[in-house]
């Protein structure tokens, strides 16, 4: 696939040959040019540098800079409170700020030994769905701006706003929520907020076949899609790509079946893996279809979690929240949840006073970039912006 | 050339000018409110008062205010002289565009030959620009243009040949009035299906040639930055937007004229004869030839706003393998036809 030739001059040939040879080499393949895309470009969402070496329009090297969003989250950590620290969460994907605060949360949560009630459980899975929805439609709708669909774009945005809306309802903001804290919510569930979720998913009805039909079967975005940017299941499994990336690749590994945490145990849901239907398992179509399906998941998971709390009485959602963090045990974890982008890992180290001693954080999108220099080579410069949004990175989250 | 003739061409150049302003600013209104209203949009609303229709008027202003910034490294001359020529390029084939029975800048017996040649002209001035920007996304633009140019003509010219073939001429007045006496009179409708599929690949290559999605490719602002114009500002931005506009008309006014009867009325009660009056049967004219092109350049702009780009491979494969086949199937039956009608 890739036209990246190398040069291959005999042994004990003469400076002459080596000249000669080296000319007509050039002649064949030309120089390769060096071209910086990013950090200001509109497909690398977000401020990220890759540069590419390029031959024509094939890119023969590709190396992402990083760096340019880096705010030192860990190091901070470091000097907050256990409490302070879920605000900091909520900036690393901003585009899916529930699925980071219930990731730091229930690390937190195991740690210390704190148990929530059931309602508390219901409430975060049903918060962070909805916010799974949120952030897959980014992808998707920037995904089609990518491919140069303009609308899908603005259709999504308009369907994502209706959650944002729920969002800024429930606990007054839209998009840096820090909704879910240590032993519980901020806030119950205001008045009548149940049937506007329940609202919402009548107005979804339909909407993703609208959207299949106007974007995902489309000829154009099929060609652009099939058997472009291949990740095969090995190669994602090396690199560390989790989530709907590692779906894509026809892997079934979603943490939500295989430890299942909140209580995803008791909801009925499928995993959709990506199957190369119009080509290639593991190409940029399948990577794409994936979240589209777990789109209509998530909302199945949102009906379900929406007819528990119907039935289920109504409690106090602070009543775990523990009065003061100065005496926890110390002690150390690491946990992961099912984040939109992959597996959210924490990695924290407690020495019993009030913060963290260390924090680290396993960010999905820093993981799913890394694979880029592999795949880059023989992709043209059109691939190349397939394969950015469709391994869906979030830069706050690769730099953090 | 007497006086009068000079007088008269310089005021003919003027009303295309005058006329292409125009149209571009109502286009530019158009294609805004058509994006907007299809992404549950409004667009537009304040500028002027009723819906905004003021704002492309403001936005001309502004540009006409901006500073004209010229890069450093950019070769200075050609990059100056780039928008003019891109622009230059489309404002001269509109010299054979038959706007009515008389309203026409040139009725050259070879009209459809000159128009193929100089609307080339535009992509010549594509290629100095993204040259001459001395940056490479530009550069890319640039050699993507060319890349295309050379896939996208020769279907357009192949399926331009067909009304040709049909009626007998290359000027374009004779083209038009062969097409008289209602629609079904029409290239489109009077030979089927040549006419048709003729008429469908010069549409879909014309995207091409205008650089409309799916065909954006020298522009594609989501992979190479907006191509070969990303370094200008100001005016001389203005003059690509105005050029990309004018080509779009002036593609839609050729497709009118050689499959869609041109000035003539879908039917012939809504026409005007020439010897009633020949004023009305110029303005009627100019009427129906306007409508079906900004019709055309309707269709264009809902194209943009619903499909996807194609990869610069992609595009090569449906011009080489899909268009031109067909365009020489579709030559090649034709000419037997008219062979064998003993025309």
């Amino acid at each position: 696939m890739s036209n990246h030739q190398e040069l291959n001059i005999p042994l004990g040939a003469t400076p002459e040959k080596i000249m000669q040879i080296a000319a007509e080499f050039e002649d064949v393949h030309g120089e390769t040019m060096v071209l910086q895309m990013g950090p200001q470009h509109p497909a690398t969402h977000g401020v990220l540098r890759i540069e590419l070496e390029t031959d024509g329009e094939v890119i023969v090297k590709g190396t992402p800079h990083i760096g340019y969003l880096h705010r030192c989250f860990e190091k901070i950590c470091e000097q907050m409170t256990w409490p302070q620290i879920v605000p900091y969460t909520d900036r690393l994907d901003y585009c899916s700020s529930m699925n980071n605060n219930l990731g730091y949360v229930l690390a937190c949560e195991k740690m210390f030994g704190i148990e929530v009630s059931e309602r508390v459980q219901t409430i975060r899975v049903l918060v962070s769905e909805l916010n799974r929805i949120a952030s897959h439609f980014i992808a998707i709708g920037t995904y089609g701006l990518d491919i140069g669909a303009w609308s899908p774009f603005l259709y999504l945005i308009q369907e994502r706003e209706h959650i944002l809306d729920l969002f800024d309802k429930l606990c007054g903001g839209r998009l840096l929520l820090s909704y879910i804290w240590i032993g519980g919510l901020s806030h119950d569930l205001p008045d009548g907020w149940l049937s506007g979720v329940r609202e919402y998913l009548k107005y979804m009805n339909g909407k993703i076949k609208e959207l299949n039909d106007l974007l995902s079967y489309n000829k154009i975005f099929i060609d652009r899609l099939a058997n472009v940017a291949i990740i095969p299941a090995e190669t994602c499994i090396q690199y560390g790509l989790t989530g709907p990336n590692l779906r894509g690749a026809g892997v079934d590994w979603d943490i939500r079946k295989v430890e299942p945490y909140s209580g995803y145990e008791n909801y009925e849901f499928d995993v959709p893996i990506g199957t190369g239907e119009v080509g290639t398992v593991g190409d940029c179509y399948d990577r794409y279809m994936v979240r589209v399906r777990e789109v209509e998941q998530s909302l199945r998971i949102v009906e379900q979690t929406v007819d528990k709390l119907e039935r289920l009485p109504g409690d106090d959602v602070r009543a775990a929240v523990p009065k003061t963090f100065t005496r926890v045990a110390p002690g150390e974890i690491y946990d992961r949840t099912e984040h939109p982008k992959g597996e959210l890992g924490f990695y924290i180290v407690s020495n019993g006073k009030g913060k963290p001693w260390r924090l680290k954080c396993r960010a999905p999108s820093f993981s799913s970039l890394s694979v880029l220099p592999e795949i880059a080579p023989g992709l043209l410069i059109a691939d190349m912006v397939a394969l950015i949004g469709s391994i869906d990175i979030v830069l706050g989250e690769v730099d953090r | 050339m007497t006086t009068l003739g000079l007088i008269l061409v310089l005021a003919f150049t003027g009303g295309i000018i005058g006329f292409i302003s125009l149209f571009s600013l109502v286009a530019i209104w158009t294609e805004r409110k058509l994006s907007a209203h299809m992404q549950d949009r409004l667009g537009p609303m304040e500028t002027g008062g009723w819906h905004g229709w003021a704002q492309t008027v403001a936005d001309m202003l502004k540009l006409l205010f901006k500073e004209d910034i010229v890069p450093d490294a950019a070769d200075k001359p050609l990059f100056k002289i780039a928008p003019y020529i891109v622009l230059s390029g489309s404002i001269a084939a509109f010299a054979v565009l038959p706007f009515g029975a008389h309203l026409i800048g040139s009725d050259l017996n070879i009209g459809v030959y000159y128009l193929i040649a100089v609307s080339s002209l535009v992509v010549a001035g594509i290629l100095m620009a993204g040259w001459a920007s001395s940056n490479k996304w530009a550069l890319y633009g640039a050699m993507r243009a060319a890349a295309q140019m050379i896939s996208y003509e020769i279907p357009v010219g192949l399926s331009l040949l067909v009304p040709i073939l049909i009626f007998g001429t290359l000027s374009m007045q004779g083209l038009v009035s062969v097409q008289s006496g209602g629609f079904w009179h029409w290239s489109l409708f009077s030979h089927p299906p040549f006419g048709l599929i003729a008429f469908v690949i010069y549409f879909w290559a014309s995207l091409a040639e205008v650089n409309r999605t799916p065909f954006d490719l020298p522009e594609g602002e989501s992979e190479i930055v907006a191509g070969y114009h990303v370094e200008y500002s100001g005016m001389r931005w203005a003059m690509f937007y105005l050029a990309e506009y004018a080509n779009m008309f002036l593609v839609s006014g050729v497709a009118v004229a050689l499959f869609l009867g041109g000035w003539n009325a879908p039917f012939s009660f809504l026409e005007v004869s020439h010897e009633a009056s020949p004023l009305w049967h110029n303005l009627l004219g100019f009427f129906w030839f306007s409508s079906k092109a900004f019709l055309l350049v309707l269709v264009q702009q809902w194209l943009r706003w619903t499909l996807p780009r194609f990869r610069v491979d992609q595009l090569m494969k449906v011009c080489w393998k899909v268009f031109l086949p067909f365009s020489f199937v579709n030559i090649l039956l034709v000419s037997l036809w008219v062979a064998l009608s003993g025309k």
